[in-house]
């Protein structure tokens, strides 16, 4: 029907047939100025995945398989036949399966703690909560690593270079992943349903078992399946605390094209790292669904309430909460810090920090700490602008429900493609851009523009911008965007007068997620940056690795000034966060 | 001068069929009430005379004009739903602006709309009060002035007063009927409530099943009910 094309309209199932229905603006393809927006805000998107993620990707793939102009696949008998690539992956599932429950089993108490009960300096437990998650991984892997070292605070456990040490740096990565998803939504739960129970004679535990568990399954799938995803490419924290004795996928495809330059059994790697990422994300998209169906069903309003020192369960969660923030976050932090003004010669002093001005001990460096740190910023910025936009843009596309069913899973598939990068190994991005951009892209030489490590963590960002808006975008009641229509606002007014102002208060979150992504970002980045245009992480990957007391403990200060800048970009960024402003993590 | 005019319109989502075939006549200035149970097609019926909603058959005119590809946002019409639906982002002067906005009028004559409209719905000073400090009938009473703004050919209401309390409910049926009838306003004004439909509307239209049963004036229907299912509805049996 022709004239329905260019209104608002909305979407219904058979059973859906009450009186006051949910609807969703969709794309108006055909009048012509919407079709020319809706087809920007497709093809710059696409566009952009298609040349900086999939190309990448195919091309290095297809130098793996089809190395001589003629398909090949004794590489991949070959590499599948080796025992060390199946104890490789076995230990990368290991280290993810074990990363994830922990991450959840930890996670839980403290979301309860900071989402369903109230007490002094609860903003700022949750700000602590959140701040390793945006952590350089080099940052975390540096911190540990100090911790588990011989003499460090924890040397006595012999984690150094261990899988249980590794479990442990990813537990705090990604408690907060847990935390915050979990949080958010059991912060929503009507806690009338629970009372309810309660009131049918069900104890505590029954009610958590049987009412408040079952409504938190799916954002507890949800964190899980993207934790896991996350442990299971974990790069920085596994190259930096593993050492030479442990490794994963992602650190042997590292080894193999930048030590060994074997490609072939780098990409065989890759694709049997696709394999299982794919499967992971297919999990998490379907559980991330049945969230957001979930969340119609609970009250906006929040439901904590005070911490009761009288209420045993209340004083175990809180105890559990407070043992988990001071030995798994704080204390590695400040052992980090503390350490960082050890000097070489033992004793303390600002020496580590004041040697940032310096190249490092035997000339490790070719740039000076701190010109990595302004290099670093104006990496960040560019990245952060690039990243608003295309992921700005597939947050709106993806938003919107059409009415016809193969529209809506053409939506449903770009908003799949744009979680990809999230899972696909940053190593494969970073490798592939390097067999790829060494010619000039449409006209423009990304070498020498200074863009190709900016573009490339683009990349890694736009699925956290992506998630951060996108929340925001479809809890807009698509009743507001009715009446503006009716009240006389084309599809362009509606978007400008409606869409726009309220995304943008998720747009300072997303800004800030994807500042930290750049500037913490070391796995593509390690492959493309120049030496004398070495980001932050790059430098402090290159400082532990070299010897030299002076040099570790410069390692240790860039930590600390990379730490900080990216604890305080976050802070600057959940200061413009209103209320309203959901997402992921 | 015609009015409204709604000629055997039927809304189907999927294979169910929301409205089946309705017929109704609204002349200019008439206030006419859909009176039905919920999941009577009620709302779909306003939304596919909105154009929210594509009609499966049947056409909707207005003063002899077919409506039929005309965009929602040409239709000159108003809407106003039952929980408001004030743009969060924007104070109560600028949501009652807001379809001023697309008009050719200074900023002064706007302001002056605006301020005019609030002292008709009794809020008057409220201009730049934010809208989550509003009462749930603060809220209900700046969406009709915002509705009521760009002066519409026609009115839709659907359930605008459903979510708020009985006595407030009464009190502002009153002042609904008083705002459309003074502003000369048309309107289609749908609700469960017999009584509020009374209050409201010069005719009551009663729907059931996507079937509109009869339309009459609230006495002649009282009087004369079509069938057990209208007296039921009315509250006269059962």
């Amino acid at each position: 029907m022709d004239r329905d094309r260019s209104r608002l309209s909305r979407r219904r199932g058979a059973a859906d047939s009450a009186d006051h229905g949910r609807s969703r603006l969709r794309p108006p393809l055909g009048l012509k100025p919407a079709a020319l927006l809706w087809g920007t805000a497709v093809a710059v998107p696409l566009g952009f995945l298609a040349v900086f993620f999939a190309w990448p990707v195919v091309a290095l793939v297809a130098r793996g398989f089809v190395p001589d102009g003629a398909l090949d696949l004794t590489g991949f008998t070959e590499v599948l036949s080796r025992p060390r690539t199946w104890r490789l992956v076995g230990l990368t599932l290991t280290q993810a399966v074990l990363g994830t429950a922990f991450s959840v089993l930890l996670g839980l108490p403290l979301a309860y703690l900071l989402y369903r009960r109230s007490f002094p300096g609860r903003t700022l437990v949750r700000g602590l909560v959140t701040v390793p998650f945006v952590l350089p991984a080099v940052v975390v892997g540096v911190a540990f690593r100090t911790l588990f070292a011989p003499g460090g605070t924890l040397g006595f456990l012999g984690l150094e270079e261990s899988l249980a040490g590794i479990v442990v740096a990813l537990v705090f990565f990604n408690v907060s992943v847990v935390v915050r998803t979990v949080g958010g939504l059991w912060e929503r739960l009507d806690p009338r349903t629970e009372q309810a129970a309660a009131s049918l004679g069900a104890s505590p535990a029954r009610v958590f078992r049987t009412v408040t568990l079952p409504s938190l399954a799916p954002a507890i799938a949800s964190a899980a399946s993207v934790v896991f995803l996350f442990c299971a490419t974990a790069f920085g924290v596994v190259l930096v605390l593993g050492g030479v004795r442990y490794g994963t996928i992602e650190t042997e495809i590292w080894t193999r094209t930048t030590q060994f330059l074997d490609l072939r059994s780098a990409s065989v790697l890759s694709i049997l790292q696709l394999v299982v990422i794919s499967a992971a994300l297919a999990v998490s998209a379907r559980a991330r669904r049945r969230r957001e169906a979930a969340l119609r069903l609970v009250s906006a309003r929040g439901a904590a309430r005070p911490l009761s020192w009288r209420s045993p369960a209340d004083v175990t969660v809180a105890l559990v909460g407070a043992a988990i923030v001071v030995g798994l976050m704080l204390l590695p932090l400040a052992g980090l810090v503390a350490r960082s003004f050890r000097e070489p010669d033992g004793s303390w002093g600002p020496g580590n920090y004041v040697a940032l001005g310096t190249t490092g001990e035997r000339n490790a460096l070719v740039v000076t700490v701190w010109e990595a740190t302004a290099t670093s910023l104006r990496i960040a910025l560019v990245a952060t602008v690039i990243s608003l936009v295309v992921g700005g843009l597939v947050a709106l596309v993806v938003s919107r429900r059409p009415r016809s069913a193969g529209a809506r899973r053409a939506v449903g598939t770009l908003d799949g493609l744009f979680m990809l990068p999230l899972g696909v190994s940053a190593v494969t991005v970073g490798f592939g851009f390097l067999i790829t951009m060494d010619q000039p892209v449409l006209g423009l030489d990304l070498r020498t523009s200074g863009l190709l490590v900016p573009v490339a963590q683009a990349v890694v960002a736009v699925p956290l911008v992506v998630r951060t808006v996108l929340p925001v975008l479809r809890a807009i009641d698509p009743r507001l965007r009715e009446v503006a229509a009716v009240l006389g606002s084309g599809p362009g007014r509606v978007l400008r007068t409606v869409d726009l102002p309220i995304a943008l208060r998720s747009v300072g979150l997303a800004t800030g997620f994807a500042f930290a992504v750049s500037l913490g970002e070391f796995g593509a980045t390690s492959f493309l940056a120049r030496p004398d245009g070495a980001t932050l992480p790059v430098v402090i990957y290159r400082l532990i690795g070299r010897p030299g007391a002076e040099n570790y403990g410069m390692a240790l200060a860039a930590s600390v000034v990379l730490a900080a800048l990216t604890a305080t970009v976050m802070m600057v960024a959940e200061r413009l966060r209103d209320e309203r402003a959901g997402g992921e993590f | 001068m015609v009015g409204l005019e709604i000629r055997d319109v039927s809304v189907r989502y999927g294979s169910t069929t929301a409205v089946d075939r309705v017929s109704l006549s609204v002349a200019p200035g008439e206030v006419v009430a859909l009176l039905g149970p919920s999941g009577c097609g009620k709302s779909s019926l306003l939304r596919g005379v909105a154009g929210l909603e594509p009609l499966a058959g049947g056409s909707v005119g207005y003063d002899g004009e077919d409506l039929a590809g005309v965009p929602v946002h040409k239709r000159r019409f108003g809407l106003m739903f039952q929980e408001g639906q004030l743009f969060p982002h924007r104070d109560v002067r600028r949501n009652v602006a807001y379809g001023l906005e697309t008009q050719d009028l200074t900023r002064a004559e706007r302001d002056e709309r605006v301020t005019a409209l609030l002292g008709q719905v009794g809020l008057a000073g409220y201009e730049r009060r934010a809208v989550p400090t509003l009462s749930g009938g603060e809220q209900q009473r700046v969406a009709l002035a915002r509705a009521l703004a760009p002066r519409p050919r026609l009115l839709l209401l659907d359930e605008p007063l459903s979510a708020l309390d009985r006595q407030l409910r009464e009190r502002l049926a009153g002042e609904v009927r008083a705002a459309l009838v003074e502003t000369g306003t048309t309107a289609v004004f749908v609700t469960h409530d017999h009584a509020e439909a009374a209050a409201v509307a010069d005719r009551i239209g009663v729907m059931d099943r996507g079937r509109l049963l009869q339309v009459a004036a609230p006495d002649e229907l009282r009087a004369a009910p079509a069938s057990d299912r209208v007296a039921e509805f009315l509250g006269l049996r059962g």
